[in-house]
């Protein structure tokens, strides 16, 4: 039945493996480094340490130069088509390198860690390791390897949310978000299992010719499998009606690793979600929706919509910073489905170009959060008053970021917003009524954004004495990097735009 | 030039950034030297302005900028839209006639402003950096002519708004201040999309990229026949240019959209009542002008009756309202709506009488309310009340005031002799002489008896007569048997101090010398003005 290789088949196997392993070089840096920080936390047992900090930042910033040497490379498969290197994959790699980085800065920052923590060496660990799933999540084009790096990024996250043991918030945070996490990702494995059923292949690309040739032979099982796998990237990347983990994980872990989770993480989801949709799912014929049993199209738009509106909706009567920024999360997770939702390439541009400019402004809110919880000891919106007078810095910084979250001009985040609607209207009056949508959520969701805002400058402190409260150089300048950075790419995001241009293309698809 | 006029206060803002908070004398200084810089530089432009060119859009057979003048064009941003190619964002700025008459008016109230700016004690320092920032977003918009840069400018000035009457402003004032915002904002983010489809529907005809510049969209032959905006979408046409003037509308601000102003007035500190009322209404009726309409000429040609219609709803109603006010700032507040009723039916004329009065409205508008709502603030800083019925007599001990009070008053009214009868006027010439707004202009006439019933009333039942029982001050008798009157918590001068009159004067005297000379600003004003109702007649439009 299953014969065995000749030697000159194995012989071409191992030299074809070998071939992949040059392209494969980030990773395995990745992979040593992760090893190497395990080993360092061995032999100095601490607490809190800039000195693991430092190598695990170093480290990441030392991949970034292999990530960049592969820009020199062809892309293309290895491994037997298990994974894949295209400009795509790259622009992610840069990515989750980058935001494994500001999660380890930002987490110096948190005075939390000092009082909750004895040791902090796998921290970095699991960072580092979460930056390899997420790689992998982004370069993956088999069934297979999508459901073990998708696994890997999994379970780091849930040790990570669970970090403070002694804190019921975090336990119980960790304890959803394995629960749902394990159903979730459970049916999307159902769901591949009736791809196979169906195509016998577990390859993408392959599935995507075989589901075209296939016709609307068995559009019943593919309805059910679309659901199923629809279901585990939502819940990946935050998207009603699949979010309910959000509130309670986001609020639940440590501040970095909520801005960690709701910047990296769903990005993960989103390589994931736009690999496969565009390359498993045929699109090219008129009728393709009766070819899947389902349209994706439509499913995607849903969740879209339903994203957008409960996001912002809900989010208005928050009263904790974290919670409020976790459904202003879903609500951006919303605005993200509307560019892969234009498909092309000009929809992965903006969608791109969303990532980088949420990438940076959620980084830098969550920072400004943690310094001022490191102050007041608390994440409620109460606690704000009057902070705009006690820690100018912070509340300039925290209103840039608001501003750019709710894409007001002069911040990214504005940028962000037009590429998305440009995308839209790029199509004529066909997808209007979601830009429409999006520009009303987009309204409303500047209410709840400026209750923050209102709370700092236009209410008086609880304490009378407003002192400035000092929150220490390092810090202030990080902050400040942060708003110009956000100002700066608001006014000149040439090379921004340029760079997510150079991205859209992926492996295996030509797209228009 | 024009860039420093634009970006002066912004330089300011930043020097104040760096002054340490507790010298605050300093930073009012750096902030008056900004704003007077700007006025000595509108100053400037305006003595080289060349009335003759018209600007509005570009000449067909010259160069592309047109006939605008001190005209500054670097390219900006080179965005590459995937499956679109390179698009043009630039940093074009420029004037015309319409424009230049703005930046006047915004050099002025800015100056004003900041000399109205100079009691306040609480965070000196947050205020002017953010005043500042207004400013420079203010005068940003007369001068854009790109329409990316329109916008920053144009959103950019909301979040100063929000806070300087957020952080400065009366008792209700988180209220107003998000409502502000969010009535706003809401106008804004349709623009947005508007703005999206004018750009994938229209290129530059030099480099055949697809462009921002509002001289290249207000060319009809430069948009592509089938885009979104094209000329063969008749109904996407008509969608945007209703979506972009409710978006202006909102600012003006034009009945149903009117609730934010109010208690924006009501709310903030008078500097920035006069900063609103002086010169952020006219951004709404500016971006009209500069953009709905020559934009979107044939649906404008289509809808004249209608904005007639709602320019004459604001009229009455926002004098009915005025009328039955008791708080004297909200008294003014709603003649603000109804005046600015006057701009929007001079254009709903579509002619040049109707065009010039709007734009001359606009001018006049924006130095008497600012007069009008200086003068409300001078009373409630020493009576802490703005209540008509808390005053009475005050004529008799405050004479000085009310006789700037009865100018600023007339005006409002227009009487005769003062710059607002001229413009009142122009805007009615035009409207009879319209055959489409001929009725609505009979029905407007009589927001002009409504007008003078509110304000001669209010003038009569505070400053004629005698003292009320309850009123805001108390009567002392002196030795000599002279009778003053003493406001409670006030210790400064009781009529007006110097700083008030450096105010109040150069207002008056523009009111009064625009009244019976108003060649200087129609002078600027007519040949953009019939450029314009060139562009936008339908002789023209039927060439297309």
């Amino acid at each position: 039945m299953f014969e065995l290789p000749s030697g000159a088949e194995i012989q071409s196997i191992i030299a074809s493996l070998k071939a992949s392993v040059g392209f494969f070089i980030p990773e395995i840096y990745l992979s040593l480094l992760f090893m190497l920080l395990i080993v360092i936390d061995l032999v100095i047992k601490s607490k809190k340490n800039i000195l693991l900090s430092l190598i695990t930042i170093s480290g990441l910033a030392g991949s970034l130069f292999f990530i960049y040497q592969q820009h020199s490379l062809q892309s293309g498969e290895l491994f037997f088509g298990m994974y894949v290197l295209d400009e795509f994959a790259l622009f992610f790699k840069y990515f989750f390198v980058l935001s494994g980085i500001l999660a380890v800065v930002v987490t110096m920052a948190d005075e939390q860690f000092d009082r909750e923590v004895k040791s902090m060496g796998e921290y970095y660990a699991l960072i580092v390791s979460m930056v390899i799933g997420m790689i992998m999540m982004a370069s993956s084009q088999d069934l297979l390897m999508i459901f073990l790096s998708m696994e890997l990024v999994s379970f780091t996250a849930y040790i990570l949310t669970g970090y403070f043991k002694k804190n019921q918030r975090s336990s119980e945070a960790a304890l959803k978000y394995l629960v749902y996490g394990a159903v979730s990702s459970g049916l999307m494995v159902y769901g591949f299992s009736l791809i196979y059923g169906l195509t016998a292949q577990t390859n993408i690309i392959k599935i995507g010719i075989e589901l075209a040739a296939l016709g609307s032979h068995s559009s019943v099982v593919m309805m059910l499998a679309s659901l199923l796998i629809i279901t585990g990237f939502g819940y990946k990347i935050g998207a009603v009606p699949f979010h309910f983990w959000a509130p309670d994980v986001y609020e639940g872990a440590p501040t970095p690793i909520t801005a960690y989770l709701s910047v990296a993480s769903k990005a993960a989801g989103f390589a994931l979600l736009m690999r496969f949709f565009y390359i498993a799912i045929p699109h090219s014929t008129v009728s393709w929706s009766s070819i899947v049993g389902i349209d994706w199209l439509t499913f995607l738009m849903i969740l879209s919509v339903a994203s957008m509106i409960y996001g912002n909706v809900v989010a208005i009567w928050q009263k904790n910073v974290k919670r409020l920024l976790a459904y202003s999360s879903i609500a951006h997770a919303g605005y993200l489905l509307l560019g892969l939702i234009v498909m092309g390439k000009l929809g992965t541009q903006a969608t791109l170009f969303y990532l980088l400019s949420y990438f940076l402004v959620n980084f830098g809110a969550f920072y400004v959060v943690i310094l001022i919880a490191n102050k007041t000891g608390s994440e409620n919106l109460d606690d704000y008053k009057g902070l705009g007078k006690t820690m100018p810095i912070a509340g300039a910084a925290l209103t840039v970021f608001l501003i750019s979250l709710v894409g007001l001009p002069p911040t990214v985040g504005f940028i962000g917003k037009l590429m998305i609607f440009s995308a839209l209207l790029a199509k004529g009056s066909l997808y209007l009524w979601l830009a429409f949508i999006g520009i009303m959520t987009s309204v409303i969701s500047l209410y709840y954004y400026m209750l923050i805002p209102l709370n700092m400058y236009l209410r008086e402190p609880k304490q009378a004495d407003n002192q400035q409260i000092n929150l220490g150089v390092l810090p202030q300048l990080i902050m400040t990097v942060f708003m110009i950075l956000t100002l700066y790419f608001g006014l000149f995001f040439t090379p921004l735009s340029d760079f997510s241009k150079y991205s859209s293309s992926l492996f295996g698809i030509i797209l228009q | 030039m024009l860039s420093l006029i634009v970006f002066l206060p912004i330089i300011a803002g930043l020097i104040i950034l760096a002054v340490p908070s507790s010298q605050k004398q300093i930073i009012r200084i750096v902030s008056l030297l900004a704003a007077l810089g700007q006025g000595v530089l509108a100053v400037l432009i305006w003595k080289d302005y060349n009335p003759a060119l018209p600007g509005i859009i570009a000449s067909p057979n010259g160069s592309p900028l047109g006939s605008f003048q001190f005209v500054e064009r670097v390219p900006w941003i080179n965005l590459d839209l995937a499956g679109f190619g390179p698009l043009n964002i630039e940093y074009f700025i420029g004037v015309d006639g319409i424009s230049i008459t703005m930046v006047i008016l915004t050099a002025l109230v800015s100056a004003i402003g900041v000399l109205s700016s100079w009691p306040i004690q609480k965070q000196v320092k947050g205020y002017f950096i953010l005043y500042n920032l207004l400013a420079t977003a203010m005068m940003g918009c007369f001068v854009a002519l790109d329409f990316f840069l329109f916008y920053v400018f144009w959103e950019v000035m909301l979040l100063p708004m929000y806070f300087l009457i957020g952080i400065w402003g009366g008792p209700n004032r988180e209220y107003a201040a998000i409502k502000f915002f969010l009535y706003t904002l809401f106008g804004s983010v349709f623009m947005l999309l508007v703005m999206i489809g004018l750009y994938f529907s229209v290129t530059d005809p030099i480099t055949g990229n697809h462009t921002f510049s509002l001289v290249a969209m207000a060319t009809q032959s430069n948009y592509i026949k089938d885009a979104i905006l094209g000329p063969d979408n008749v109904v996407w046409r008509y969608v945007a240019f209703i979506v972009l003037f409710i978006g202006f509308a909102i600012k003006v601000p034009m009945f149903p959209f009117h609730t934010w102003l109010p208690d924006a007035h009501v709310e903030a500190p008078t500097p920035i009542s006069v900063i609103l009322a002086g010169v952020l209404l006219k951004l709404g009726t500016y971006g009209m002008i500069r953009i709905n309409f020559p934009l979107f000429p044939e649906v404008f040609q289509a809808g004249m009756y209608v904005i007639g219609i709602f320019g004459a709803i604001n009229i009455i109603y926002g004098a009915f309202c005025a009328l039955a006010q008791q708080d004297l700032k909200k008294m003014v507040a709603y003649s603000s709506i109804s005046h600015m009723g006057y701009v929007l039916l001079g254009l709903s004329a579509g002619n040049s009488e109707g065009m010039v009065g709007a734009l001359y409205q606009m001018f006049n508008h924006g130095t008497i309310t600012a007069m009008l709502f200086l003068l409300v603030g001078v009373i409630y800083d020493r009576a802490h009340t703005r209540q008509i019925d808390k005053f009475g007599g005050l004529a008799s001990y405050m004479p000085v005031y009310a006789g700037l009070v009865t100018v600023a008053w007339f005006a409002s009214l227009g009487l005769p002799g003062l710059s607002g009868f001229i413009s009142e006027a122009l805007v009615f010439v035009g409207a009879f002489s319209s055959v489409t707004t001929r009725y609505i202009a009979m029905v407007s006439v009589l927001g002009i008896v409504f007008g003078a019933a509110y304000l001669l009333w209010s003038l009569q039942r505070m400053f004629l007569g005698q003292r009320k029982p309850g009123a805001a001050y108390d009567l002392v008798t002196d030795d000599d048997g002279h009778q003053h009157i003493h406001f409670h918590d006030w210790n400064g001068k009781l009529d007006l101090d110097a700083r008030e009159l450096t105010m109040l004067v150069p207002l008056v005297i523009i009111t009064i010398v625009l009244g019976i000379y108003p060649m200087p600003i129609l002078g600027m004003l007519t040949a953009s003005i019939n450029k314009l109702v060139e562009v936008l007649s339908p002789v023209v439009l039927s060439q297309l």
